[in-house]
């Protein structure tokens, strides 16, 4: 589902995020990318959704090569994937409910599809007495889920999250960490990138140990 | 087909939705936008009217020919048969003195200068007109005639027409250098406040593109956004010009009375207003274009 063979990502500047990166996530599997602050996680989950290029090596996801495409087919490989970021990238100045539906939006839905499925992933993430809501006025818990409603409304085959859970409390964390399993069950594939090495040993699945850009076993 | 409608429908509905959350700068953007249009637009009505004006009079050449005052009827019987002959001399009529000098007392009124003469001062004349309106053919002609037997003076009546007609095609060059102008200046607003636009929802196109928005998702709104506001300013021209012809024509009509004469400035006519609006319309769009496509480039090299 993604592979990486060979993968190096220099930013302009000189440093370089990642070495020689080699690996393959299978369909349906939940893998953890670790490792401390700046070892490159974030760039590897930047680099499957096509928002940096490899400097060399390839990225292959769902059998196209990511780093090749071009510029106008970037829009619908990401429409494939879920997208979690750190600091939620929400809007403000939208509600709840119109939060989700962006993506749909986006992907041209027709407008009462959209709205039910809206709900559905609302009501999956436990948010759906706060559709019309701003975003702003939620907790940081529910700000995460609600980024995951997002994430999700479009049914993608890949969800990637860097440091889901990087901001909130134990209970909250597992919370989204339930959350992700049970996409799992359905047959999702997740990339989650954290340095929570407990949640790790308590979800399992393949890890992937990034120290100053390199894998480490 | 339904998506694609219903994507425009949605941009359309932001764009409405954003000038009705801010009408006082919307407008505003529109009335600069208008009152630059306005300029053209206003100048260009008035060199119509001036041409139309021009149109009323005629503009072919006219040739006046004077006989020296001592020529005899004989002497006018034969420059009438020679000027039948001539292939440059369309049609022609022969003004006897006694009769000009009529026609110039019930024009002038100056009965009482006249009773004053022992005789009549003018010459018997011709009035011809030629076949073509070519100065060089017209000036071999007027050459000819002078040469003619008991011609005094052979003058042509075309020069304040071609005067008129070079005033009104330098009015009508100097209405397309300000269109240029001020179309650009449009383009330039438009564009101006595209990017205030664009900047204000950063967060938002940022987080489309993360989300699989394309480019035409991202740039549909504020194509939107230019083609309105470029709408709005070709109505607020024309509102700003039709009032300006509506106070002059006060004016000018109350001038005109005192002339005994009747002249309105007309107003600018359907045709001209539709293309005016597709033209501020088009701009519009187009200055949102060049703003948008720089900006997703720059936003593109910083992610």
């Amino acid at each position: 589902m993604i592979s990486f063979s060979q993968v190096c990502k220099r930013y302009p500047g000189g440093h370089e995020a990642l070495r020689n990166l080699s690996f393959t996530v299978e369909q349906g599997e939940m893998a953890f990318i670790t490792g401390p602050t700046g070892a490159g996680k974030s760039t590897l989950l930047k680099l499957v959704a096509a928002i940096e290029k490899p400097s060399s090596g390839s990225v292959v996801v769902s059998g196209q090569n990511v780093g090749k495409l071009r510029r106008s087919a970037i829009p619908f490989l990401r429409r494939n994937l879920g997208l979690i970021f750190q600091d939620h990238k929400l809007l403000y100045d939208r509600s709840v409910l119109e939060n989700v539906l962006l993506p749909l939006h986006i992907a041209g839905f027709p407008r009462a599809e959209s709205l039910k499925r809206a709900r559905a992933a609302l009501d999956k993430v436990k948010l759906l007495g706060l559709e019309k809501a701003s975003p702003i006025s939620l907790s940081g818990g529910e700000q995460q889920r609600l980024c995951v409603a997002r994430a999700i409304v479009n049914r993608p085959a890949i969800v990637l999250a860097d440091e889901p859970t990087g901001n909130l409390d134990a209970d909250y964390a597992g919370e989204i960490m339930e959350m992700f399993k049970s996409f799992n069950q359905v047959g999702v594939t997740l990339l989650i990138a954290t340095h929570d090495e407990q949640m790790i040993a308590r979800y399992g699945g393949k890890t992937l140990h990034l120290i100053h850009g390199e894998l480490h076993a | 087909m339904t998506n694609w409608l219903g994507q425009h429908r949605h941009a359309l509905g932001l764009v409405l939705g954003r000038f009705a959350r801010a009408p006082f700068s919307s407008l505003l953007a529109m009335l600069v936008i208008g009152v630059a249009l306005s300029l053209p637009l206003g100048l260009y009505a008035l060199v119509g009217n001036i041409k139309a004006l021009a149109g009323n009079v005629k503009l072919e050449p006219q040739i006046t020919l004077f006989l020296t005052p001592g020529a005899s009827a004989d002497d006018a019987r034969q420059i009438e048969s020679q000027l039948k002959e001539l292939k440059a001399v369309r049609q022609f009529r022969f003004i006897p003195r006694d009769r000009a000098l009529q026609e110039l007392l019930q024009n002038t009124g100056l009965t009482d200068v006249a009773a004053g003469l022992d005789r009549n001062p003018l010459p018997d004349a011709f009035v011809i007109e030629p076949q073509s309106a070519n100065p060089v053919e017209l000036e071999s002609l007027r050459s000819e005639l002078a040469k003619l037997p008991k011609v005094d003076f052979v003058q042509l009546d075309a020069l304040w027409a071609k005067r008129l007609n070079a005033m009104v095609s330098l009015g009508r060059d100097i209405v397309l250098i300000l269109a240029v102008m001020l179309g650009s200046a449009l383009m330039v607003i438009t564009g101006n406040t595209v990017r205030l636009q664009i900047l204000s929802q950063r967060d938002e196109i940022e987080i489309s593109t993360l989300i699989g928005a394309t480019d035409a998702f991202i740039r549909r709104p504020f194509l939107y956004h230019g083609l309105l506001q470029g709408l709005g300013g070709g109505l607020a021209a024309w509102l700003i010009v039709s009032l300006g012809l509506q106070l002059l024509n006060a004016g000018i009509g109350d001038l005109a009375k005192l002339y005994a004469a009747q002249f309105l400035i007309r107003p600018i006519n359907p045709r001209d207003i539709l293309s005016l609006l597709a033209f501020s319309s088009a701009l519009g769009w187009l200055g949102a274009f060049l703003a948008v496509g720089r900006h997703l480039q720059k936003m593109e090299t910083k992610t």
